[in-house]
Order: structure tokens, then sequence, then C-alpha cells
């Protein structure tokens, strides 16, 4: 039986006036990034509730990275500074939980930062790659 | 006490100022004490209790309560108040119908710990002069009541009521050095693996009964994230053994910032899991990153999660070692 590499599945929240418009930029430029991270476009990445996080883990993905503007620069002023608040908290206790914190991550990427975004996404992809497969937050049930 | 506490719910009675009591009555075990509202003098004389075993936070209930006809009257021990502060906060109970009186606390019993001398077939228990005639069907036995006393009372923070119209007994103080966060701290230096294995051990024993979310003061939604079928968390038996992670993780979240850590989540759990210890570490990690803050000793301060700064932590920073 031939072994195949592990791929690791990686969910991608993209805010749609920064972030998700950096990806875009990343592929006018003709970046690459893993195709295995999936982009979803959420309008503000306060957005992201953190049981869009748990249940993306529960689904299956191995790792989920929020991307959203710049501290400062939120479409909607301040969104992304009740983000950083949230996933502060909510890292930290995915730690406490035993849970691997290199499985979740934020970062701040804007419209212009099409090689950030490409360069983020290869080091995430990596990162999870080398933690291997999400045992601790996985449905059993979407692994038959 | 609870001779002053009926005198004086008696005497508010009968001039009108309210027109029931919000307290306790003996439930179904002699340790068992349910919160309780009584409509009249007989009622009350009948069937008000207040001892050791009275743990239950009784500001809860006043968000349906405070919306009846006339005033209620209620008992609140210090930790009550600082749920029934935050209630205030938050809009959910009309102060102008409920009549406060405070009551002073020096720790609640823990009918678990007494279980856990080997006492079964508990049919009564004598309280005095700081000990315990617990009477079981296999005979009497004699402990130190301060044995019995509930963990969460052991780490009590504080012993001050925040808000009352008036007092029975001594108001105390903020206790500084509560060591409350003692548990968290040393989970937080284990490895992730032990973490891992600890709280899987403790949550996996949950049954989903959502007592600690329908005890909880803050968790007083009218309309539950839990019982959206699509949540993924609806069901009441879990399929695997991600659903109480995620279960927990989210109402310890949700709860964030409002906590005033009173311990009836801990209190009420059947499965003896120690909810408490997840929202103190959102507690821990608030105080650490944003400042102390005490859900619901001051109704006008800005809770954590409803504001920000500039120049807040990074999440990838991390909280933990």
């Amino acid at each position: 039986m031939p072994v195949t590499e592990y791929k690791p599945k990686i969910v991608a929240f993209c805010c749609n006036w920064c972030s998700y418009a950096g990806a875009d930029g990343a592929g006018s430029a003709r970046l690459s990034y893993p195709a295995e991270v999936k982009v979803i476009r959420v309008p503000c990445s306060c957005r992201v509730n953190p049981m869009f996080i748990l249940r993306a883990f529960q689904r299956g993905a191995d790792g989920v990275i929020i991307a959203g503007c710049h501290p400062g620069d939120c479409h909607y002023t301040s969104g992304n500074y009740f983000t950083r608040r949230r996933m502060t908290l909510l890292f930290s206790m995915l730690d406490y939980l035993g849970i691997e914190r290199e499985r979740t991550r934020v970062e701040w990427i804007s419209a212009a930062e099409g090689a950030k975004f490409s360069k983020t996404m290869n080091e995430f992809c990596a990162t999870v790659a080398a933690l291997g497969e999400n045992k601790r937050l996985e449905d059993l049930r979407c692994k038959k | 006490m609870q001779e002053m506490m009926e005198k004086r719910a008696l005497e508010l009675l009968a001039d009108g100022t309210v027109n029931r009591v919000l307290g306790w009555s003996v439930g179904e075990f002699p340790y068992d004490m349910t919160p309780a509202v009584f409509r009249s003098a007989e009622d009350l004389k009948d069937r008000f209790v207040y001892n050791d075993f009275c743990g239950a936070n009784l500001s809860k209930y006043l968000i349906k309560e405070s919306k009846g006809e006339g005033k209620i009257l209620v008992f609140l021990k210090p930790c009550d108040t600082y749920s029934f502060n935050q209630l205030i906060a938050e809009h959910r109970i009309k102060r102008e119908n409920v009549y406060v009186i405070g009551i002073e606390c020096y720790g609640k019993a823990d009918v678990e710990k007494l279980k856990a001398m080997g006492l079964s077939g508990i049919t009564g228990i004598q309280m005095k002069n700081g000990e315990y005639v617990v009477e079981t069907v296999y005979g009497n036995k004699t402990v130190k009541a301060s044995d019995a006393t509930a963990e969460r009372c052991l780490s009590c923070k504080s012993k001050k009521h925040v808000v009352f119209d008036e007092l029975i007994g001594e108001d105390g103080d903020v206790v500084e050095d509560c060591n409350r966060f003692d548990m968290v701290e040393k989970l937080e230096a284990m490895t992730p693996d032990e973490r891992f294995a600890f709280w899987r051990g403790e949550l996996s024993r949950c049954i989903r009964c959502n007592a600690c979310r329908n005890v909880c003061p803050a968790c007083s939604c009218e309309q539950c994230v839990f019982d959206n079928p699509n949540s993924g968390v609806a069901q009441k038996a879990a399929v695997n053994s991600f659903e109480e992670n995620m279960f927990h993780i989210i109402r310890a979240f949700h709860v964030a910032g409002r906590c005033t850590d009173c311990g009836e989540c801990s209190r009420v759990c059947p499965q003896h899991i120690p909810l408490h210890l997840l929202n103190r570490k959102f507690i821990k990690d608030m105080n650490e990153f944003y400042g102390e803050y005490q859900a619901g000793a001051d109704p006008d301060a800005r809770p954590p999660l409803g504001t920000y700064t500039k120049g807040d932590r990074e999440p990838n920073e991390g909280g933990n070692k």
C-alpha cells in the first residue's frame, strides 16, 4: 500500500475587508499558499464565535487561524480589539485543557499584505503538519 | 439565626413591605435545603429553614420573581450579593421589587464531605456548637462542622455584602488571601499531556444534565445556544468525548467576565466535576491580562470582554508557561 503524505486540514477565518483581500492579493501576485488552507470569509474577525473554532475542530480541522485587520484598522472601528481579547482568553483556555496551543492562531493581515498572507499560511500549515492529526478535539463520528 | 430571620420576615410580611419571601425549605433529604417562596405567615412558620446546608444562591430566582406582583423579600449570603449585583448590572432583576436582607455567613456545609466519611443512609442532622450529630439508619455519629465545610467556602473570596437593604448579623470584608487560584496554578504548572488527562478524566464523567447551566446566575439567557439543535452539542447524551469539552468550554466562555465565582456549578454537579476551575481560569487570566476585576462588585464597572485597550496582549503570546 502506498504511504500517503499527511496533509493537515486548516480552516482560516478571514475578515472581508483586510485578510480576504490579502488572500486575493497573494493570488494576483502569484504567491502560493497550501491547498490545505480552507478560507472562510467573515465580515469581521470579531464575527468569529469561539464555537466556530471548536466546531471546526469537531468536524476534523487540525488547525484554525483567524486573520483580521491590524489593530486600529478595523472597518468597524473596534471589532478586532474585541477579537484580540476573546481569542487571548480562548487560546489560553484551550491550552489549560491540554490542547496544543500551536493549533490556533490569530494574525493581522492587511489587504496590501499578500506576501504576509502567503508566508503566514505556509508557516502555520507547516507548524500544524508537524503536530500531526488533531486527536484531542475531534468528533469521532466524522472519522469513519 | 433562623429565628431572627423568620421573625424579621414575619414583620415585613405583616406590615405589607413585601408580599412573599424567598428562602429555603427542607427538600427531599434532611441535608437538601431547597429554595422556596413563602406567601403567608403560616407557610413561613411551617416550612422556613436556615442552616449550614442552605448553600443555594437565591439570586437567580429573582429574575422571574422580581417581575411578579409586589415586593419580594430575599435572604442573600455575601457571595450571593455579587450575583445579585451582576444581574442588576445586566438589567435582569427589577431592583425596586426586591427587599434584600444580607445574612452573615461563615461557610456552608457540603453533604458530600459527610458521605466521603462513610456516612450513608442519613436520616437527620442536628447542628449545634460547631458539631453535627449525623443520624443515620446505622446509628449516630458526631462530626466536627469544620470538617464538612464546602471546598468553595474554604477559599471564600469575600464576606462583604455588596448590596443589601438591611443586614442580619455582621458585614465582613473582602478576603485578600483567599488562595482560590491555587488549583488553577497547579494545573498550569503541569505539562499539556497531564492537563489533557486531568480534564478528560473530569469532563468525561459529564452526563449533560445541564444542572450547571440551570443553576448558574450568569447563565440566564432566555434562549440558550445549547438548546439549538444545530449547535452540535444539544444532545443530552454525548456520543463522543468531544461534546463535553465543547459544552464546558463554551459555557465557561459565555460567562467569562460575568461569573462572580459563586461556585454553584460545582455544588450542583451530580458527577462532582470541578467546573469552577474553568471559570477561575478565565477570572485569573482576565485579572492578569486586563487588570483586577470582580464581577458583581461594582455594577457600573466595564466588564473585561466589553471593553479593550490599544495595547492589549496578542493572542499568540500565550497565557501559560
